[in-house]
């Protein structure tokens, strides 16, 4: 996280949130990479907060999960994050900062659509069961959107190679 | 750092034992796979601490320390004590720890039991407040894993809130800022009493309180810990694995029914 990210002056040394939530993120994405492909190697991933609004860990999934699939990374499919928590006694969908620090719960959810699983999940604050499924049922919902906005992405820059090639060949024509 | 954890060539041999029997239902221990294991819970084990509890969860051995002193309070909190939660794998615990600063193993279960005690509200900071802005007092419960069977976080969650319940403080009252303190002792001031209950998934049998075995084997483990009004107040999902949406609102209700057992059981070990 870098310095500037939060309200108060974080220091750039890893704190023990950090390494925690590196923990849950890695495990997160690693079901979804095809590591069999990648023997005696690593794969390292990066993530850097430069502006904290409150879901930063499932915005750094949804992000991870894009760029192992950008740099061509066997993935079995694609992981997206989003939280679900309480605001006001009511649930609610992607909390802000202020919502979080002055909301009741907070439920981080990282989802792979195609196989409906959930390969992450942790949770602060108080929700009854009742309220905690409902929260969850949101979150996955979320996730699924976010799914097809990561595909599009994905689609996107396919189309934008492809134009490039297709202008390029045009031009070797012409020439 | 990052790499995941290699499974022991032993522990790789049982593997098939374990998940084979758990496909039929059975445990390597025998149990259910609801059943908890037996559960000892002895208290003021360390006279120099203010509190401390040990806690035998089957072979796993966990004792947390309370200590209390004067501190300056968080600004965003000026008039709150503060609660500070740690952990240390001890070498002689499992040949897998090591001497040295914590990783993220420990950092994981500290931060875990942490989020209990602090979500659910079990301490009432405000009444840690000495003066304002200035100072308060700072609790600091340190969770020592003497001998590592598998199940960590539950078994530092019931040492931690041993040790809390446990703990004595002296009574003060506040002269120009400073504690003066009086020669009767107070405890600390509970209004939470949170249980963590993890599930493991072995295969696609979920089974509750993994031994070491069953560690070494499952996909991945979900903590639930709830508060006495049966709300959730902290969930972590740990391992490579993955859980379907059904399988988490199983684990989530089966979760609650056995923290109220175990609650029962902690507090009745503490009257």
């Amino acid at each position: 996280m870098a310095p500037f990210s939060t309200d108060d002056r974080k220091s750039p040394a890893p704190s023990r949130r950090e390494l925690e939530l590196s923990k849950v993120i890695r495990e997160a994405l690693e079901p979804a990479i095809m590591s069999e492909y990648f023997p005696r190697s690593t794969i390292d991933i990066f993530i850097e907060v430069l502006q904290a609004d409150a879901g930063t860990r499932c915005a750094g999934i949804t992000a991870a999960a894009l760029a192992l699939a950008d740099a061509g990374i066997p993935m079995r499919e694609l992981v997206a994050g989003c939280a679900a928590g309480k605001v006001d006694g009511k649930v609610v969908l992607d909390l802000s900062d202020v919502e979080d620090k002055q909301g009741e719960a907070d439920l981080p959810v990282a989802l792979m659509p195609k196989s409906n699983v959930v390969c992450l999940l942790q949770m602060d604050g108080s929700l009854t069961e009742d309220e905690f499924k409902q929260a969850l049922d949101m979150a996955t919902d979320a996730c699924r959107r976010i799914y097809e906005m990561q595909r599009d992405a994905l689609r996107q820059k396919y189309h934008v190679v492809k134009d490039e090639a297709e202008k390029e060949e045009e031009a070797e024509v012409k020439a | 750092m990052s790499a995941t954890h290699q499974l022991s060539p032993v522990a790789r041999l049982e593997q098939k034992t374990v998940v084979d029997l758990i496909g039929k239902g059975k445990r390597v221990d025998d149990r259910g796979t609801l059943d908890y294991r037996p559960t000892t819970i002895m208290l003021g084990v360390v006279e120099k601490a203010n509190g401390s509890a040990q806690v035998y969860l089957g072979k796993t051995k966990v004792l947390a320390g309370v200590k209390i002193q004067p501190g300056t309070p968080f600004p965003d909190t000026p008039d709150e004590g503060i609660l500070t939660v740690n952990a240390e794998f001890v070498p002689l615990a499992s040949p897998t720890f090591e001497a040295g600063p914590p990783d993220e193993n420990s950092i994981e279960l500290a931060r875990v039991v942490d989020r209990g005690i602090r979500e659910s509200k079990a301490i009432d900071l405000k009444k840690l407040c000495i003066e304002p802005g200035k100072k308060v007092f700072m609790i600091f419960v340190d969770v020592y894993v003497l001998d590592h069977d598998g199940n960590l976080i539950d078994a530092a969650a019931m040492a931690a809130l041993g040790a809390l319940v446990n703990a004595k403080m002296h009574e003060f009252r506040v002269e120009k800022g400073e504690p003066v303190y009086l020669e009767e002792m107070m405890p600390v001031p509970m209004q939470n009493y949170p249980v963590s209950i993890t599930t493991a998934k072995v295969d696609s049998v979920t089974v509750l309180d993994p031994c070491l075995e069953e560690e070494q084997v499952m996909s991945c483990r979900l903590t639930v810990t709830t508060g006495k009004d049966d709300n959730i107040c902290a969930m972590q999902k740990g391992g490579l694995g993955f859980l379907t949406p059904d399988e988490i609102k199983q684990i989530v209700s089966t979760s609650i029914s056995k923290a109220k057992d175990l609650r029962a059981k902690i507090l009745s070990n503490v009257k």
